[in-house]
């Protein structure tokens, strides 16, 4: 079962390895997403120290939306999804695999970019590594529910169009809680409150997210 | 080993077969046969639990396929007619991923030597996206070689797109395979491919079993 878990993650990694752009374009459309903020609304420090934890995440978000789409459909279009059906191990546990190389791709960079980005909304510097650690806990959830989404929209048609609409209501508690972290820590509170709901919703999604997928899947290929 | 009990599939607004009913024994191959359409890669994806029948069931060993699940798909080898293969890994990486997937420990070097039957010792380090079509169905195939002990084989137009020493070849392989009383389903349109065997032929147009 781990060797298939890890097989399945080292392939996807290396899948992506060999197909940088797709790498690149979503990480790009963060730094961009993000800096449009600044350039756009002028130099005025309080302004931008306000709506910084809320610009981030929501370009976190939407970059993370941009390969949800090819979580599974490249598997589906070349039979790869039928072998993955048909495999000795439990096909939740493939979907972990998939899920966890998906954030290793497209969350992970985005944790590991966000404090330098922070730089330019003026964010305080104790504030830097609540934001990363946020979205280190958030990202993971974004990509679990995610799965659910890409799994459901598997071979549809306009289904890229049709994965946001169902995806992002589901991402908005996310949002609140993930957003909301860095505003209770600049107002000098402890965040760790809402550390602890992040945190209860990555469990609760990394318990139940794979087994929805998984139904999704069987669903799908039918 | 394998039986098909009362099958009705339904696609669509179509019933493509109905009442299709049957048992296959070790050491023994079923043709599928029927024109286009006639739900031939239906009834197989139906046999390997990807499809589940309008009504009826199939079981392995007795037990339904439904509730065996992993257990039944450990034992089984379905190649279908997309070649489950990646364009961007190599031949021997494909290879590799397909057997670890399907629950069988398989080394590089006994990768290569499966590579190297089907004649593509050349290009097992190459990206999949550089070979043809046939070398690509090859790469595919090759993991019937790492199978040889899983008890059924299910094979769905194992002999599109390969050149006549791959045929002879994968004949050699169905026939051995079959000797060593393992259990084999295909669907071919070239009934003299598999002549050497003998066989068990359905014939979903006519029904004929």
């Amino acid at each position: 079962m781990l060797t298939a878990l890890r097989c399945v993650i080292v392939r996807d990694l290396l899948l992506a390895m060999r197909r940088r752009a797709d790498v690149l374009t979503a990480l790009l459309f963060f730094v961009i997403v993000v800096s449009l903020f600044p350039l756009s609304l002028g130099p005025e420090p309080n302004l931008l120290r306000t709506i910084a934890p809320g610009v981030i995440w929501v370009a976190a978000l939407l970059s993370s939306m941009l390969s949800l789409s090819r979580m599974f459909s490249e598997d589906h279009a070349d039979g790869t999804l039928e072998q993955m059906l048909l495999s000795s191990s439990p096909l939740g546990v493939i979907v972990v695999g998939k899920v966890v190389a998906h954030w290793l791709v497209a969350g992970l960079p985005l944790v590991l970019i966000s404090p330098i980005l922070a730089l330019q909304f003026d964010l305080h510097q104790s504030l830097l590594w609540v934001l990363s650690l946020s979205l280190l806990v958030g990202t993971p959830v974004l990509s679990l529910i995610g799965a659910i989404g890409a799994a459901l929209t598997l071979g549809l048609r306009g289904g890229g169009i049709l994965l946001s609409l169902l995806v992002l209501p589901l991402y908005v508690p996310v949002l609140i809680i993930g957003a909301g972290t860095i505003d209770v820590a600049s107002a000098g509170l402890s965040a760790q409150g809402h550390f602890m709901i992040l945190s209860a919703f990555l469990v609760v999604a990394a318990v139940f997210a794979p087994l929805a997928v998984a139904a999704a899947l069987r669903i799908s290929a039918e | 080993m394998l039986e098909a009990d009362n099958l009705e599939c339904v696609r669509g607004d179509r019933t493509l077969f109905s009442n299709l009913s049957f048992a296959l024994n070790s050491g023994e191959l079923l043709r599928v046969a029927g024109t286009n359409g006639s739900g031939k890669t239906s009834l197989l994806r139906i046999l390997c639990g990807l499809l589940s029948p309008e009504h009826g069931e199939v079981r392995w060993r007795g037990g339904k396929i439904h509730s065996l699940r992993e257990e039944y798909w450990r034992e089984i080898v379905y190649l279908g007619h997309s070649n489950a293969v990646k364009d961007e890994l190599t031949a021997a990486e494909n290879l590799v991923v397909a057997c670890t997937l399907a629950g069988l420990k398989v080394g590089r070097d006994q990768a290569m030597a499966a590579l190297h039957c089907f004649g593509l010792a050349d290009c097992a380090e190459l990206p999949a996206k550089v070979l043809s079509q046939g070398q690509r169905r090859r790469v595919s195939l090759a993991r019937l070689i790492l199978s040889e002990e899983l008890p059924l084989w299910i094979l769905d137009e194992p002999f599109t797109s390969l050149d006549a020493a791959a045929v002879d070849y994968m004949q050699t392989l169905i026939a051995e395979h079959v000797a060593r009383g393992a259990a084999i389903v295909l669907t071919t349109h070239q009934e003299a491919q598999i002549a050497s065997v003998a066989m068990i032929t359905i014939d979903l147009n006519s029904r004929m079993i």
